[in-house]
């Protein structure tokens, strides 16, 4: 993650740290023994179930469920894990509303689903704690294998991989791995420090050297890892960030969102995180209801968040825009940024509002000190090697590259939604796929 | 408003619900505060003889199963009789007869099986003013290895002998209390008929052992490491007692006879199904013993609120109503069809039905790519497993198919007219097949 040093002119400890401790608590504190066994009698242990089918990763839903029915919580947890190596931190971070918990067939009886993603942070919770790594490794192939990318991408690929038998080097070009995971998902979302937690077990397998500070296209290429190892997954996900693409864009205090959560997620003390007392975000993704919201907790007194769509078209989902309304973030739709003024430091900004008839579209301006922009990250694409669709590296169904040898998986695919859960599943069908295709060679 | 009134074998109560004898009846304290609360009787925690009163064990005497959310479902107890003096349980059943003179008062003894006991004790209790006796033949741990309890209830000749004893004792009715844990109920009751007994009562508790510790290997609830069968109760029990009461309620040979219901009362609903299998009155315990005696206001409300909807006055008007349409299997009418009936709209497409229909039963159930389930009505035999398997009330019904209308399962017709098992042609028994 690209660092930008503290904001001058922004003011930290605007709330108490008492205040701050609340405002950051878990999202969705972990079930005790009794809450969970109450949750999971709520599942019906439905025929081919729809909950399964909503998962990315297709874990076993009601089987994980009844297993912490039947006061199996480690073996609940690895029905889990046998299909996502990451059901710790997506039990936190996944819009659980938006997939498993939406296709739950008590959602669409009485708009109250079987809570699956708190079960599985039940489970997983017991398990990891239990500090036992439920996986052994198979038998050495003599295979080495390159992961570009210590997110929930490469980090899913490298355990399956390893506990395949092959050897992997995991290469990352941030200082700490995780990617997204440690500096992007918000903070109540991954408190205690989960995300490093998580990488320490899940290396606990064995057979995965990580390399951290070393970047692919600065520190080594696509064709050196071609030698150095069999095969190679990447998963760097999307490092730049979309410009506004207006004047002034460089005035102080026009930060990129994922640069603020970044700063946020690295504080080991919230009233130390600087922001401004009138926020203005742009975007309408979970990046930007993230950093809305964050700056709402931290003690912003104004946050508008802008997007140039709809609400209906809105990305971040019903939820996250519910949680974003009651922490008191003010939503305007249909708007998007014409210009920002200001001498050094940002002052205002103006939005062209859309109306049905766009001869009525008028002109508005939002005093700010604070702009934080989440339009969206981008593929730091330096690679003229790799084929390239849209925006991002093209993959077939098999998640292999334009180039031999070379799998890639996660938010820097053209394939699927970016969300975690996604990621892990790519990096996991890579690794099987590279595994076969290395053993079918052998 | 309904009249609750109960008039159970002379006894008279202002309702048809007692408390079983048990813990919630073991004293005075106790058993005031449940007539404050609204109980129409007491049966007083089973009296032993005189002297020094039985031991109870002094670690836990309770096991239990639960559904969801630690809902008691059935429990089980290793508790023996009273554990206090006779003197003092008889001082304080006279005073509260004194202060309540409106409610049911019975004592519930147990002594050894000898004539000379039980026509000592017997006067002696009826002088403390109760309205009657029953007789404890059904406690199944404990008392029975000293030849007291189910012991006696389980030899239908001890039952009848001892009854007789009791009514040579006193004027007052005799209540016999009967164990099921045995093979016929209609035994037993038959032996405290001809013993001369008023009334009988059951069930009392079944034998059981309701859990293993898997870590210490001993079952539950378990004392220096070895645990013994109790006596099981609660909601779990109700299917049992409700066939013994019909049993009873229409064999010929104890027809008539008073019964007071008793296993699993936990509400209005459970009662009034007492009632209507032939129980002229209902005792209750585990439910008491799970949310105090506060349960009564539910259930004398709930039952009156009912009887008023349906019209009945008096709850002698509900008793034995169902009585007539218990039969036995063989006839039952075999021409009736009936197939299952998904309404679409309240299904949720979880697939339950499809699962249990698909893989234990007919597979009488389609399932759509689109997750439509319907039934094949040329596979379904009516079984009614997807009904009690569906999550959602009332969204499977079974439906008759009426008469003349094709049975698409046979291939024919369903027939006009009854017929039952003992007519069928498959029957090597029946007339209609000579
Ligand atoms: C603010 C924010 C909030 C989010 N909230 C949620 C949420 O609540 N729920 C959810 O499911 N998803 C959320 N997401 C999306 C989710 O975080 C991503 O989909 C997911 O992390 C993608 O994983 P990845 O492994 O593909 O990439 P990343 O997590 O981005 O990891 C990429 C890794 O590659 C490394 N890297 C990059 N370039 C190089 C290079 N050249 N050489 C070596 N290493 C490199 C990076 O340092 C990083 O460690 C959020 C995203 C953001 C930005
Ligand atoms: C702890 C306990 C002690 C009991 N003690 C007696 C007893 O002393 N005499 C007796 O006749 N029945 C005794 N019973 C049986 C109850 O009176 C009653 O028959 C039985 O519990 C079934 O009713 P229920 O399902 O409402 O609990 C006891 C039950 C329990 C739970
Ligand atoms: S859809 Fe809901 S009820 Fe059905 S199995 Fe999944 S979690 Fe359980
Ligand atoms: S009634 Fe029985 S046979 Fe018919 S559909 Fe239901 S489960 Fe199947
Ligand atoms: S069990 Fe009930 S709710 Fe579930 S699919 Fe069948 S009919 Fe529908």
């Amino acid at each position: 993650m690209a660092s930008s040093g503290q904001v001058e002119q922004l003011e930290s400890g605007r709330v108490s740290k008492e205040q701050l401790d609340t405002n950051f608590s878990d999202l969705h504190p972990e079930f005790d023994a009794h809450e969970a066994a109450v949750a999971a009698d709520r599942c019906y242990f439905c025929y081919d179930a729809p909950c399964v089918t909503a998962c990315p990763t297709s874990i076993d839903i009601p089987l994980f469920i009844r297993q912490i029915s039947t006061d199996m919580p480690l073996a609940s947890a690895k029905t889990i894990f046998d299909q996502n190596i990451l059901g710790g931190m997506c039990a936190r971070v996944c819009p659980t509303e938006t997939l498993c918990e939406e296709a739950c067939v008590r959602e669409a009886a009485e708009g109250k689903p079987v809570e699956i993603g708190r079960l599985q942070r039940y489970a997983t919770d017991v398990s990891m704690r239990a500090d036992h790594h439920p996986y052994t490794r198979a038998a050495n192939t003599g295979k080495r294998i390159a992961v570009v990318g210590a997110g929930p991408a490469g980090l899913a690929a490298a355990h399956r991989l390893a506990m395949l038998g092959n050897d992997v080097d995991i290469f990352d070009a941030g200082a700490k791995p995780g990617g997204l995971n440690e500096f992007g998902i918000a903070a109540y979302k991954a408190t205690d420090n989960f995300a490093q937690e998580e990488v320490e077990w899940l290396l606990q397998i064995g057979g995965i050297e990580l390399h951290s500070g070393k970047a692919l296209g600065k520190d080594f290429t696509l064709t050196d890892l071609g030698s150095s190892h069999d095969a190679t997954f990447i998963g760097i996900g999307l490092e730049s960030v979309r410009n506004l693409s207006l004047d002034n864009e460089n005035l102080s205090n026009v930060e990129n969102a994922v640069d603020f959560i970044s700063r946020l997620r690295q504080s080991s003390d919230f009233s130390k995180v600087s922001v401004g007392s009138n926020v203005v975000v742009i975007g309408g993704g979970m990046t930007a209801i993230d950093a809305a919201v964050q700056s709402k907790l931290l003690g912003a007194e104004e946050v508008t968040l802008v997007y140039r769509g709809s609400q209906t078209k809105m990305p971040a989902s019903q939820y996250e825009q519910e949680i974003a309304k009651s922490k008191g973030v003010r939503f305007i739709f249909n708007a998007k940024p014409i210009s920002i003024k200001g001498s050094v430091a940002i002052e205002h900004i103006e939005f062209e509002q859309a109306m049905p008839k766009p001869a009525a579209n008028k002109n508005f301006v939002l005093e700010t000190d604070h702009i934080l922009k989440a339009i969206g990250q981008l593929l730091t694409e330096d690679s003229q090697y790799l084929e390239i669709e849209g925006s991002k590296i093209k993959v077939n169904s098999l998640l292999e590259t334009s180039l031999e040898n070379v799998w890639a998986g996660g938010d820097c695919v053209s394939a699927g939604d970016d969300l975690t859960v996604t990621a892990v599943a790519q990096g996991r069908d890579a690794a099987e796929n590279i595994h076969s295709k290395l053993m079918g060679e052998g | 408003m309904a009249d609750l009134t109960s008039n159970f074998c002379g006894i008279s109560s202002p309702n048809p619900f007692w408390l079983a004898s048990a813990p919630p009846t073991d004293k005075e304290y106790n058993v005031r505060r449940a007539f404050e609360a609204g109980w129409g009787g007491v049966v007083w925690k089973t009296l032993g003889s005189e002297g020094p009163p039985i031991v109870n064990v002094n670690g836990p005497r309770y096991g239990a199963i639960w559904g969801a959310d630690r809902r008691l479902l059935g429990l089980n107890n290793i508790e023996l009789i009273t554990d206090r003096s006779l003197e003092i349980n008889l001082e304080e059943m006279a005073r509260i007869k004194r202060d309540f003179p409106d409610r049911a008062l019975i004592a519930s003894v147990m002594v050894p099986c000898e004539e000379q006991h039980w026509k000592d004790i017997v006067p002696r209790i009826a002088e403390t003013g109760v309205d009657g006796f029953e007789l404890n033949f059904g406690c199944p741990h404990g008392m029975s290895e000293r030849g007291m309890g189910s012991a006696v209830g389980q030899v239908p000749e001890y039952i009848e002998m001892v009854t007789r004893w009791c009514k040579e004792s006193t004027d007052l009715p005799i209540i016999v209390k009967l164990t099921p844990n045995i093979t016929n109920i209609i035994y037993p009751a038959t032996a405290a008929k001809d013993g001369g007994a008023d009334a009988v009562s059951l069930i009392n508790t079944i034998s059981s052992i309701v859990s293993v510790d898997l870590d210490d290997m001993a079952p539950n609830p378990t004392i220096d490491g070895k645990g013994t069968a109790g006596g099981y109760c609660g909601p779990a029990v109700k299917p049992i007692a409700l066939n013994m009461v019909a049993q009873i309620a229409r064999t010929a040979e104890t027809q008539g006879l008073p019964i007071s219901g008793i296993g699993g009362v936990t509400t209005w609903r459970d009662a009034a199904e007492f009632l209507a299998l032939g129980a002229g009155n209902v005792q209750v315990c585990t439910a008491a013993m799970t949310y105090g005696f506060g349960i009564i206001k539910e259930m004398t409300a709930g039952l009156s609120g009912w009887m008023d909807e349906k019209g009945y006055s008096s709850v002698d008007a509900i008793v034995g109503r169902a009585v007539p349409n218990v039969t036995d299997w063989q006839y039952l009418n075999l021409n009736y069809t009936a197939k299952a009936r998904i309404d679409q709209d309240s299904c949720i497409s979880c697939g339950r039905c499809y699962a249990a229909c698909e893989d234990t039963s007919h597979q009488a159930i389609a399932m759509s790519d689109d997750r439509v389930f319907t039934v094949k009505d040329d596979e379904c035999v009516a079984c009614n497993l997807c009904v009690n398997v569906c999550p959602v009330d009332n969204c499977i019904t079974m439906e008759q198919i009426s008469a003349g209308e094709l049975d698409e399962r046979t291939g024919q017709p369903v027939a006009a007219e009854y017929g039952n098992w003992t007519q069928h042609p498959n029957n090597p028994m029946s007339k209609a097949a000579e």
